[in-house]
């Protein structure tokens, strides 16, 4: 890295002349107006806002995203180059920038779901003349159908191209452009296509004015009004930074946050839009089944019914997909009391997963960022991990491989297919696996539908050599936000363990997964927030919060430890999930030494202090691999199917959801025909 | 006026036997290969030392232009030959097109093997389609002859001449939207840095020029370039094409010297000014980008680069209109603004919202429809556009009314006077 | 003006068996890997065979340069020269209307196609076998006012001529391209009168194309 002087206004910094004049303002405190600029893509330097002087330049106001300092020339006698942020020159080029937006802007601000958080209404209050000397007909734009997701209203559209730029770049669905020239382009997809993508949504944010507006949000709430609360959205193993806003006790709207090393800011539309299926479908009281149908109890009678039903024994827990660590952290504490055992229901494996080595790996998200080489190994990140997806893809265009085994579709990159089974996967380290060369910057990415295999075990056991040899990264790419928190908390994978268990278990305590299936001669506790599959089948339902509703912690999977905190009350008699178990424990004759999240927390960590540093990855030191063998199974992955849109219960309830995969099933029919 | 001999065109109108044997018989491809011989760094100082200026509008010193290609061979090099002529009132490089091809094609090779280029392409207008067709005659003649292809004029070098051709946008006229429209894309101007020297068509250094820039290069080589740097002022060197078109007798296209005075070019090949010089009421001198002169100015002009930068307009393309006082002098230049706001590529927020406001303001004043303050408000909106833009597109939509409210302010506002009058008659009955 | 595909469209296109040879040759102009510079050819020409580019044709030349499709469209919705409709069966005169034709009298020929092919540009006359169109520079100046016809200028026009322009093609006459005084091409007209045309060139070389 080469660093440049340069003078901002009267301070002289040293800066990376990589930089452009706009990050390096940025980095030197200095806020530089901009509508098209967007640090993660690509620019596009056509809004004009940020326009600066650089002095000794051309006798012009220079576009500041687009110029890098390594290209301005240093003063006559040597001077750092001096650019000019609040000259004049720049004001009156504002100024001028802005009336130009506004003129064919309309002034609907009073009916615009942007009103509030919008750059130009920001802008136009900051940088703007104050007045319009517009006498002319203002022009409109047509709207066109977006599908269920965004609305536009493109009379709005300032042709930043920040959308054609996402969805091209980032999303990788080659839909939109500007058609047409001059003040007559329009922003369309082709033919008025929906989108055919699971980051769609990102272009609402990424829209500096009113012309793409969230659908499902439409005229619900002021910005102003919303009570905004920053945790983790758990609709996939990546633990996205999420911001959630609600007005009164409902949530009106999720928003991503920023955090490098996890989401970049993009999440997916999962993420983004499943909140109305928190608000339905709910358990908001204990039920207990009477002649086959449900009856609403209290909490104390429920509680009395489930310990006396577990106070017998042979009870197995059964962590779900959307479980905290601490709810995961109580049941675990409880189930060692009562000597039962606790298994993971939305993982099933033979291979044994002996700590972070095997589970997690050693890679994390932001290795893909310097890989040269990238390996999906029976996953479908487009799917399973959306925005790691968007990761890979950034990777790809700066000109990595991708290489794939197993499940076949469009990721929106080129792949090279080394194969559908783990012998064409041995055949290609055969040919490789001597080329040194080959192998630096490269990561694994091993997905469920690898580790469900029936020789897993020794296929995990060649990736985690190949990444020993060679000082390589591999990372399983867990689907689900508990599976990393579970594991680490010792809840058994293992296929065969788990049926085994099984044999014996008379109680099934099921703390919200909706995929188990159970004989009829089991009783079924069901601790959740909806009533989906799992509530249908259960003797006795303990009703608690969902993700937004309570305090927890979420492992990703690259086991990284995170906040989720509580964004509204989970409704009627719901409670938070560890206080639940935690007086159950209490009526099982277990009392913990703690009372509250706090005393919980500290107990945890004190024992698990893997997870004990929010937002951080703790190393763990890797197990060395044991024995190798050749692969020589020839049976296809196992497929992981699993209805994109409809993955869990939330999901599930929520309307939009069901909008879009139906969306995505007449998409699927129109492409196979 | 310019002799015969020191023309470089001599074949402009096609009159001449125009098949190979007769552009051979008046020196074209005669001696290349030994000029190739010299050498590149030869060829480009050559060219420097002759003063040669760039045809197409900016008046970059070409030679100075070809010096900026790096030397380095990691990645193919490209010649871009600009023949995207749209600047309303210039029609020379036609004729360079259709009736003195070779001289182009002669140009390609030796600029290209000068800058280590690999290959040139020729985009032309699409409007041009016979043009173009003639070219590609002339490309087919040069390959069968050897002159270029894989030992262009038996020299060993590879060096390709391919013609291509957009459908219809002034925009490509800018180099770089140019190089985009060549890429298969919209033709919207990249913003610079990089320049094209560094990263052109297909992120490859590539140096684009005018037609006729490239046209005069075999000539200049083949008689020195001290013979066309006797030709002209200092610093405005060399012979032009003009073309004169509105208000004369005989609008043309015609070789002359540069710096020619107006009045000799006018007189001298068009037949004068109709109704005389004295029923000139102003000139656009370079093309519709530049601001317009009155006939006070037009009196002593001389037509080159630095004399006419000096009245505040330009010698662009040498595309002069002429206007008599016969003129609707708003209207004209209202059609250059609709223009503007037609070729607007619709890419950088001043042009594309600005044009069609200046277009609008121009519509009103052209009837007097209009306050006095809003001359001044359209004066600052054509400031804000100019200088703002990504393209000189912005600063061409600016000048010619600049020039105009500059000087024939009277006039539009006698007209709003005119028109407010008017409309307070009609009230009052 | 906007720029929208037709409501009407055909079923399909296909380029015919000479274009399709012709298509495929234009790809050997560009590196390898860059065949989408050949986009506003290949559309040019799809509009030559069909008369217009329709979203078949589209279509057609984005599966043909392995393009997205909206890429296509933007091309084509971009450059002026594509027509998104169809237009007269025998002529679509393509009418400059720049200063420099204006100053010379283009308005009297606009006036012309309103009167005698449809009052609105860009619509059909009666019989579907005219419509016009003002366009922007086409770059012959020095002969203005002038109309393009397909791939041929008539230049150096007035009411008279023009009228007498869109006779002929009426009746199926059709006229030789170039100026209508006589010029051979952008000479200044006094030294037209001295030229021979049995010297060796009859026509200007736009005109020799015409020609075939």
């Amino acid at each position: 890295m080469l660093t440049k002087k340069v003078k901002i206004n009267e301070t002289v910094h040293d800066f990376d002349e990589n930089l452009t004049i706009i990050q390096a303002c940025e980095l030197s405190g200095i806020q530089i107006p901009r509508f098209c600029y967007h640090e993660r893509l690509s620019i596009a330097g056509n809004c004009r806002m940020c326009l600066v002087e650089v002095v000794g330049g051309p006798p012009k106001p220079t576009a500041s995203c687009a110029m890098q300092l390594k290209d301005l020339r240093p003063g006559p006698n040597g001077e750092p180059p001096q650019v000019l942020t609040n000259s004049e020159m720049v004001e009156n080029a504002r100024k001028g920038v802005m009336e130009f937006l506004l003129i064919n802007h309309p002034l609907d601000c009073p009916i615009c779901d942007q009103g509030g958080e919008c750059d130009l209404q920001d802008q136009a209050m900051s940088f703007g003349l104050g007045e319009s000397r517009y006498t002319e007909d203002k022009r409109t734009v047509e709207d066109y159908d977006l599908g269920p997701l965004v609305a536009t209203h493109m009379t709005r559209c300032i042709s930043c191209t920040r959308c054609v730029r996402f969805t091209t770049e980032v999303a990788g669905i080659d839909q939109m452009g500007q058609t047409g020239r001059g003040e007559d382009s329009e922003i369309v997809t082709y033919l008025s296509h929906t989108l055919d993508s699971e980051l769609q949504g990102n272009i609402i944010d990424l829209c500096p004015v009113g012309a793409l507006t969230s659908k499902p949000y439409a005229f619900t709430a002021r910005p102003w009004e919303l009570q905004k609360t920053d945790t983790i959205d758990v609709m996939d193993g990546i633990g996205c930074n999420i911001r959630v806003d609600s007005k009164g006790n409902r949530v009106m709207r999720i928003t991503p946050r920023e955090n490098h090393l996890v989401n970049e800011e993009w999440i997916s539309d999962k993420s983004r839009f499943v909140w109305d299926g928190v608000r339905v479908q709910r358990l908001d009281t204990p039920l207990k089944k009477v002649e086959g149908n449900f009856m609403p109890t209290s909490w104390e009678d429920a509680l009395s019914i489930a310990s006396k039903r577990m106070e017998n024994g042979n009870t197995t827990f059964v962590a779900g997909d959307l479980v905290n660590v601490e709810a995961l952290y109580t049941a675990s504490k409880l189930s060692e009391h009562l000597g039962s055992a606790k298994i993971l229901g939305d993982l099933d494996t033979t291979c044994p997963l002996k700590g972070r080595s095997f589970y997690v790996g050693n890679g994390k998200i932001e290795d893909l960022d310097h890989s040269k080489n990238i390996f999906l190994l029976g996953t479908n990140p487009r799917k399973e991990a959306s925005v790691v997806n968007a990761r890979i893809r950034k990777a790809w265009i700066n000109g990595a491989d991708v290489y794939r085994l197993g499940i076949q579709e469009n990721l929106t990159y080129d792949v090279k297919e080394l194969g559908v089974s783990l012998f064409d996967l041995q055949i290609f380290f055969d040919k490789m696996g001597s080329k040194k060369s080959f192998w630096t910057n490269t990561i694994f990415l091993v997905g469920y539908s690898f580790l469900s295999s029936k020789v897993a075990g020794t296929a995990l056991n060649t990736i985690r050599a190949y990444v020993e040899r060679f000082d390589l990264k591999f990372l399983v790419l867990h689907q689900n936000a508990s599976a990393v928190g579970s594991l680490d908390l010792g809840f058994e994978a293992n296929v065969k363990v788990k049926q085994e268990l099984f044999k014996e278990t008379k109680t099934i305590y099921n703390l919200g997964c909706d995929t188990l299936e159970v004989d009829q001669g089991n009783f079924v506790i069901y601790q959740g927030s909806h009533g989906d599959r799992g509530a249908g089948s259960a003797d006795l339902i303990l009703p608690s919060a969902c993700y937004l509703e309570e305090d927890g912690i979420f492992v990703n999977t690259e086991g990284r430890m995170q906040y989720a905190r509580k964004a509204i009350q989970p409704p009627g008699e719901a409670k938070e999930n560890w206080k639940i178990l935690r007086a159950l424990a209490e009526k099982l004759g277990y009392v913990p030494n703690w009372l509250d999240l706090n005393g919980l927390r500290n107990a945890l960590f004190d024992e698990l202090p893997l997870i004990s540093k929010p937002g951080e990855i703790i190393e763990v030191p890797w197990k060395a691999v044991e024995k190798q063998k050749k692969l020589s199974s020839k049976i296809p992955l196992p497929g992981y199917v699993k209805n994109y849109y409809l993955s869990n219960s939330i999901c599930r309830a929520s309307k939009t959801m069901g909008s879009l995969a139906r969306a995505r099933n007449s998409l699927n029919l129109k492409k196979a025909s | 006026m310019l002799k015969e001999k020191d023309k470089i065109f001599p074949n402009i109108y096609g009159f001449q036997d125009r098949s190979l044997k007769g552009v051979m018989s008046r020196g074209g491809w005669v001696d290349t290969k030994a000029i190739i011989a010299r050498g590149p760094d030869n060829i480009i100082k050559t060219i420097q030392e002759s003063g040669l200026r760039g045809r197409g509008g900016a008046g970059f010193p070409t030679g100075l232009k070809w010096s900026f290609m790096p030397k380095s061979a990691d990645k193919p090099k490209y010649l871009v030959i600009n023949a995207d002529e749209s600047e309303p009132g210039t029609c020379k490089d036609r004729e360079i097109l259709r009736h003195e091809p070779h001289s182009l094609l002669e140009g390609c090779l030796l600029a290209g093997i000068a800058m280590g280029c690999s290959a040139a392409y020729i985009y032309i207008r699409g409007e041009y389609v016979r043009e173009r067709e003639q070219l590609e005659v002339a490309i087919a003649e040069a390959y069968g002859k050897g002159f270029i292809g894989k030992n262009a004029c038996k020299t060993g070098i590879a060096f390709d001449v391919y013609s291509h051709h957009g459908a219809g946008a002034y925009i490509c006229g800018e180099e770089t939207a140019l190089l985009e429209s060549l890429e298969g894309k919209k033709g919207m101007p990249r913003m610079k840095p990089p320049f094209p020297a560094g990263s052109g068509l297909y992120g490859c250094p590539t140096t684009v020029n005018n037609v006729e820039s490239i046209a005069v290069v075999p000539t200049i080589l083949k008689r020195g370039s001290s013979w066309f740097s006797g030709l002209g002022r200092k610093n405005n060197h060399g012979t032009k094409l003009f073309t004169v078109s509105g208000h004369v007798n005989n609008p043309c296209v015609v070789e002359e010297e540069m710096s020619i005075s107006l009045r000799d070019l006018i007189d001298k090949h068009c037949g004068g000014v109709t109704g005389g010089w004295d029923n000139l009421k102003a000139v656009i001198p370079g093309g519709a980008s530049v601001p317009l002169i009155p006939k006070s100015v037009c009196d002593d002009a001389i037509m080159d680069f630095d004399w006419l930068k000096e009245q505040r307009s330009g010698l662009g393309t040498a595309a002069v209109i002429v206007m008599d006082q016969s003129t609707d002098i708003i209207k004209a230049i209202w059609r250059l603004s609709k223009f503007y706001k037609h070729e607007s590529c619709g890419q950088c927020t001043p042009c594309r919202e600005g044009t069609g406001w200046m277009m609008r303001i121009m519509e009103r004043l052209v009837k007097g429809h209009a306050t006095v303050d809003e001359i001044d408000m359209l004066i600052e909106i054509t400031k804000q556009v100019e200088g703002h833009t990504i393209c000189a597109l912005g600063d061409a939509a600016a000048w010619p009314i600049q020039g105009l409210i500059r000087h024939f302010r009277g006039e539009v506002e006698d007209r709003i006077m005119t028109y407010s009058s008017k409309k307070a008659i009609q009230a009052a009955e | 003006m906007l720029r929208r595909l037709s409501v009407n469209q055909p079923k399909e296109f296909s380029f015919s068996k000479t274009n399709l040879k012709w298509a495929k040759a234009q790809l050997k102009k560009y590196p390898k890997g860059r065949q989408a510079s050949a986009v506003i050819p290949l559309l040019w020409k799809a509009q030559e065979q069909e008369g217009w580019v329709s979203k078949p044709a589209i279509e057609f030349v984005a599966n043909f340069l392995d393009m997205p499709e909206i890429r296509v469209l933007e091309v084509a919705t971009f450059y002026f020269m594509f027509h998104l409709k169809p237009t007269g069966s025998k002529a679509h005169f393509q009418v400059c209307g720049t200063t420099p034709c204006m100053l010379r009298g283009s308005e009297s020929l606009i006036d012309v196609c309103k009167a005698r092919i449809n009052g609105k540009q860009n619509s059909l006359s009666a019989d579907g076998s005219m419509s016009w169109e003002e366009v922007e520079c086409l770059g012959g100046c020095a002969n203005a006012p002038l109309v393009q016809i397909g791939s041929d200028y008539f230049e150096d026009l007035d009411k008279e001529s023009f009228e007498k322009l869109i006779s002929d093609i009426e009746i199926d006459e059709p006229p030789i391209p170039g100026s209508r005084i006589g010029r051979f091409s952008s000479e200044p007209l006094n030294m037209t009168k001295k030229y021979s045309r049995k010297k060796s060139s009859r026509e200007n070389a736009s005109i020799e194309r015409y020609r075939g």
